[in-house]
């Protein structure tokens, strides 16, 4: 009923939704039921590769939610990403158990190598997966918290604040990519073998994680719809559009801020920990800035303050990546910066706000 | 020795710690019949010293007009008393019992002081309904606000404010396609929805007509009262149609206090306003442009 409610007046998202639900039922029965040779024949590497554009789709939301709603422009949710999906990934670490190179059941290969002989305090607790799971949303949560509360309690705004968040996650590229620090150095974390005692390599884990994933960015798209209508939505805009007003009316601009900028973070985190199983490594370079700033490029191709928006950018972007990236790999840093260039000048409002302005016209 | 002296006033039994005061929520007390206390206020802006030891006393339900030439202080005033800019010195009290200068801005509105700004700042991407609706007094913390919904009380208290500002045809426009006046006057009833138990309105009436002045003139004799309002403009005749009593600031410190006439007749003041580049329009003397005046701090 409240979900009916909710949906009422989102165009976008009924369409976003229904095409979501459509692709959840229709890749698993094109990879399943389709023989090999058939042309419309999904493979299981497309079906995973289409799992992976979903939980990017994830992530751009999170990042619309904080600068398309918020105005704070984050140019380090690749952080909050990548920091699940380290979380995600000490779990399946934990997981390889005997079957790794060197045969230690509890410590991973690259400390065996290190030659540690005890498991660091940090990675006690991820042979749990409810533990892990905790810790994929709690590690960004927190790391967003604590860098919200002092930003924005001394009022950091702005393009300022963009550098801070960028210059955040520079820092922890560089701290994961020393060896001791415990997370297997500039290797990462990889070789992973099974997920809660699914196979991954198998077709049918392949197919679970992306079904899984798609009900995620469905359950994500509608706790931030159900924000972003709700008053703390509109206290969020009033913020991004006048922010000393908000004050004088009597919200603590802060705490709204640091509550929907965490709130994110952790959806970010949330994206990491379904990326990492179905790619299979994660590594110090998911933390890097370039990383961040594709992630806003997405969002302001599809259209930001839209939420839908930011994940058919995601969706088109990533398509957009794989095949120049595999056809033409040197151009693609060129095409990206051209398309934001672009976008920037030509589309403010995203592709998004283009066909509605279509709409508006016709 | 300092510290000596501090651990002394530990051991004193007859009075409670600063500490332990509450300061936050408490509910403003006019018993004293005097809603603000600004006392030897002095604040300075890079050796600018923008106000300079200023006394001001204004009493509950008054309707008081504060006047004076461009950079006299004006608005970094309003500033001090909203938490927006810290003094040097000076004590600054809402009542007798709250301390403004130990408030946040967010505070300090909730507790009861209202200000619309000197340029008109509304929530642009929000329609009128909802620039109200998030002014409205009430709760203000995150979880309440995530989950708050209108009742039909509020629905019709919001309504009636729309009628007041006569904004009612424009309910469900976004509040960044009104005109300028109309702004204002979304600005105003943005204050009204606070319910303010003291209201500031700097230059209330830049870029009205005729007709909407004379309406937010009435608007604004009918809110004191049960408020009490403190009005800063420029535009001479307006002030005259509202005020009982009027403040003229300079350089930073009140110069003169009376009814307009006396205010108006004051050799000081004259000199004031005639060496300066405004002039304090008569009767004869149609008022000045009030765009004239915008974009300084006043």
């Amino acid at each position: 009923m409240g979900l009916l409610k909710l949906l009422q007046q989102d165009r976008g998202g009924q369409v976003f939704l229904g095409l979501l639900a459509l692709a959840a039922v229709l890749v698993p029965l094109l990879n399943q039921l389709l023989p090999e040779s058939h042309a419309l024949h999904l493979s299981t590497y497309t079906v995973t590769l289409l799992g992976k554009y979903l939980a990017f789709a994830l992530l751009a939301i999170a990042v619309d939610l904080a600068w398309g709603y918020l105005g704070i422009l984050s140019l380090g949710h690749g952080a909050f990403f990548a920091l699940g999906g380290y979380a995600m990934g000490m779990y399946l670490m934990r997981q390889i158990g005997e079957r790794g190179v060197y045969g230690d059941p509890v410590l991973p290969d690259f400390m065996v190598f290190l030659n540690w002989d005890a498991l660091p305090w940090f990675w006690y607790g991820f042979d749990m997966f409810w533990f892990a799971a905790l810790m994929v949303m709690l590690a960004p949560g927190l790391l967003a918290f604590v860098f919200g509360w002092l930003a924005f309690r001394s009022r950091v705004t702005g393009v300022y604040l963009s550098i801070m968040t960028q210059a955040l996650t520079y820092a922890l590229m560089l701290a994961f990519f020393r060896n001791e620090m415990g997370f297997g150095g500039n290797n990462g974390l990889t070789d992973f073998k099974e997920l809660l005692g699914f196979d991954l390599q198998a077709d049918s884990t392949r197919i679970g994680l992306f079904v899984v994933t798609a009900l995620m960015l469905a359950l994500g798209y509608i706790v931030c719809r159900a924000i972003v209508q709700s008053r703390l939505g509109r206290v969020a805009v009033a913020v991004r559009d006048a922010e000393d007003r908000t004050r004088f009316v009597g919200y603590r601009v802060e705490h709204v801020k640091l509550a929907i900028f965490t709130f994110s973070a952790v959806l970010a985190g949330i994206a990491g920990a379904l990326y990492v199983p179905q790619v299979g490594i994660i590594n110090p370079g998911e933390f890097s800035p370039l990383n961040s700033i594709e992630i806003v490029i997405w969002v302001a191709v599809g259209g930001r303050g839209t939420l839908y928006g930011a994940a058919a950018g995601a969706l088109m972007v990533n398509y957009g990546k794989t095949y120049l990236t595999g056809a033409l790999p040197e151009v693609w840093l060129f095409a990206l910066g051209a398309l934001f260039v672009l976008v920037t000048i030509l589309l403010p409002r995203g592709l998004i706000g283009l066909m509605k302005r279509r709409g508006a016209t016709s | 020795m300092n510290s000596l002296d501090n651990l002394r006033a530990v051991m004193r039994r007859d009075r409670v710690f600063d500490f332990m005061l509450q300061t936050t929520g408490l509910e403003v007390d006019l018993s004293h019949g005097t809603i603000l206390y600004l006392e030897d206020i002095s604040v300075s802006f890079d050796g600018f010293r923008a106000i300079n030891d200023l006394n001001l006393y204004i009493d509950a339900g008054e309707l008081r007009c504060i006047i004076g030439p461009n950079g006299a202080g004006k608005t970094t005033m309003m500033d001090i008393i909203t938490g927006k800019t810290r003094p040097d010195k000076g004590s600054a009290h809402f009542g007798q019992n709250i301390n403004l200068l130990q408030l946040s801005e967010p505070e300090i509105a909730q507790a009861g002081i209202g200000r619309k700004f000197q340029k008109p700042t509304v929530f642009e991407y929000h329609t009128v309904f909802e620039n109200l609706e998030l002014s409205m007094a009430g709760e203000r913390r995150i979880w309440p606000t995530l989950t708050a919904q209108l009742d039909g009380a509020q629905r019709q208290h919001i309504d009636e404010v729309l009628e007041i500002i006569a904004l009612q045809a424009h309910r469900d426009r976004n509040a960044g396609a009104l005109s300028h006046g109309q702004k204002q006057w979304l600005e105003i009833g943005m204050l009204l929805m606070q319910n303010p138990k003291l209201l500031l309105v700097d230059e209330p009436v830049a870029g009205m007509t005729h007709q909407e002045m004379e309406r937010t003139a009435e608007l604004l004799t009918a809110l004191a009262g049960d408020h009490t309002v403190v009005v800063v403009e420029h535009d001479m005749d307006f002030i005259r149609s509202i005020a009982r009593k009027v403040t003229v600031l300079h350089q930073g410190s009140v110069l003169a206090e009376g009814s307009m006439d006396e205010v108006q007749n004051d050799p000081r003041v004259v000199e004031v306003y005639l060496g300066g580049n405004c002039s304090l329009g008569g009767h004869q003397t149609p008022s000045l442009a009030p765009q004239r005046h915008r974009g300084h701090r006043g």
